[in-house]
């Protein structure tokens, strides 16, 4: 658990980065910080391994003040995971995992055996390790960036912006195997961006912070959608907000009756119950995107207004058809998911 | 202008103690500027109103003409070997630790602070990967040290010292020009020679700048 209390930094030339910072990172969750640029949620990342020093107030990681602590070996104890990986050029990758268990004095042999396991579990070839870092593609980089960052097993990860320089694509692939590894590890982590929805997908609490280092809100995915604390968040967070929060949701318990037959569209399905098309009396087909229950409720609205017949195609996790979920249903889903959402908590 | 090819095979023994004795001081010259120049370049690069004030000293140093800084040696070293290398030292410097500090600032930001941020102390950082970083750099400076000393040795030929520049001085003095041809031919190929050796040393050095993907 990390812990903030009453924290304060002031730069030398009087800009005022965090201003009474009060806030609790629960252990093994991952916290998210957000806000635009210059809102302070690097530097408060910054001082939780001392790469900057808090002006007044403490920080306490397990319940040690971190300011109480040699730095270097306080750093060596807190994963690190910075944007564009800042990696050691002159190291083979292998090399660059190995960093902090050579520094805890593991002995080479031991810190190589953990850096390539580590290799394999953040999805790299062991050939990937005998390279140099320019050899590798962004996305890889940032991969040996996770592995160096656990080598040491460390129980807190810190991780600034750290998908933010690689594309669309493999930035949602790193999204999916940190949240993989997370369920794994269960490590406490704090994650910077400015991106609200990677922020919406990876956290299990998000920050908010506005310029001149004030927190504004701090809450869960679900409830910072459903009832932003003021203006400035609801406009951080979007026009399409709500549908954000449909992201959270899942279809599971959403009903589902049987496909339809002998009317304007039927589903067309391959010899092992998969579906393959939406079929017209006239011939035109209509691609078919099917759905299982861990799919969310926003990819099931998106998927009602593609399909010309407002169903939505179900299956299990072997992909066999299981039923149809209307239109009406999903949006009645929709709906109570947001009034749960301003319930709650 | 002919060359007595009889005249070099009579004095091959001279010829050889004549280039060992120039190498040695090229180099002993070299070596103690890289020692001199490693940890000024540091104070330099970490203490930015020191920086100014050391590269313009040794720049300073670097415009005394070479007779001159022989002769001023004197009172000091006498007519010895010393005197040439304190010489050739002073020299190597400017190079050396201009190279050595611009080396040093090469290192990208990123690189030391996710160094600080693994929990590496300074000292460990300076040597494991400010240094390897910069080596390039350094090198390029070492080489150009190295070349540059290779042909100043011959000035202290003045103070009785010089190593093949001694052939310089018979040579015209006799107006003989065989040796003066066989010393400025040694000379270029202990340089060239030499530069090679550097450069594979610091193709050895840095094996993360070969095999570019």
């Amino acid at each position: 658990m990390i812990q903030f209390d009453a924290v304060h930094k002031r730069f030398p030339n009087g800009t005022t980065a965090v201003h009474d910072l009060t806030l609790r990172m629960p252990e093994g969750g991952v916290t998210v910080l957000v806000g635009s640029s210059g809102c302070g949620k690097t530097t408060t990342l910054r001082m939780i391994n001392r790469m900057v020093e808090p002006t007044s107030g403490t920080i306490r990681v397990g319940g040690k003040d971190v300011t109480r602590q040699d730095a270097a070996e306080l750093r060596r104890s807190i994963g690190y995971v910075i944007q564009q990986a800042g990696l050691f050029p002159h190291r083979t990758v292998l090399d660059n995992i190995a960093t902090v268990p050579l520094l805890l004095g593991h002995g080479r042999r031991r810190a190589r055996a953990k850096a390539a396991e580590l290799l394999e579990t953040v999805g790299l070839t062991a050939e990937a390790g005998k390279r140099y870092p320019h050899q590798l593609s962004g996305g890889q980089q940032q991969r040996v960036g996770v592995a160096r960052a656990l080598a040491a097993d460390p129980p807190v990860l810190l991780m600034d912006e750290p998908f933010g320089a690689v594309d669309p694509v493999v930035r949602t692939q790193l999204q999916d195997e940190l949240l993989r590894l997370q369920k794994e590890l269960s490590k406490t982590i704090v994650f910077v961006t400015h991106d609200v929805d990677e922020a919406v997908r990876l956290g299990d609490q998000i920050a908010i912070f506005r310029t001149g280092g004030h927190l504004v809100q701090c809450a869960s995915p679900a409830e910072l959608l459903a009832r932003p604390a003021d203006d400035f968040v609801a406009d951080f967070l979007g026009a399409e907000r709500g549908l954000k929060l449909l992201s959270l949701k899942t279809l599971a318990g959403v009903p589902q009756g049987p496909a339809p037959e002998g009317e304007a569209w039927t589903l067309v399905l391959d010899a092992a119950d998969k579906p393959l098309h939406w079929a017209s009396k006239d011939g035109a087909e209509i691609p078919v995107r099917p759905l299982k229950d861990g799919d969310s409720l926003l990819a099931a609205l998106d998927e009602s207004i593609a399909s010309p017949t407002g169903l939505v195609a179900r299956v299990d996790a072997a992909g066999r058809l299981t039923g149809v979920t209307s239109r009406d249903d999903i949006h009645r889903h929709a709906g109570q998911a947001h009034s749960e959402a301003r319930v709650a908590a | 202008m002919t060359i007595d090819w009889s005249w070099i095979g009579d004095h091959t023994d001279d010829l050889t103690s004549l280039t060992l004795s120039h190498l040695q001081a090229a180099m002993t010259a070299v070596f103690l500027g890289v020692l001199i120049s490693l940890p000024l370049a540091v104070v330099a690069h970490r203490i930015r109103p020191l920086r100014g004030f050391l590269l313009g000293v040794s720049n300073v140093l670097f415009t005394i003409p070479s007779i001159a800084i022989f002769v001023l040696l004197l009172p000091v070293s006498g007519l010895t070997r010393t005197t040439t290398v304190i010489g050739l030292t002073v020299y190597t410097l400017v190079v050396l630790l201009r190279n050595t500090v611009e080396g040093l600032d090469s290192v990208p930001a990123k690189t030391k602070e996710a160094a600080k941020a693994m929990g590496t102390r300074p000292l460990r950082t300076l040597l494991t990967v400010e240094f390897p970083l910069a080596l390039p750099v350094i090198m390029a400076g070492v080489r150009i040290a190295t070349v540059m000393s290779i042909s100043l040795v011959s000035v202290a030929t003045y103070i009785g010292d010089g190593g093949l520049g001694q052939l310089f001085t018979d040579g015209f003095q006799r107006n003989f020009p065989t040796p003066v041809i066989a010393g400025v031919v040694l000379t270029i190929l202990l340089a060239v020679v030499a530069d090679a050796l550097l450069v594979a040393v610091q193709y050895v050095l840095t094996p993360w700048r070969r095999r570019r993907a």
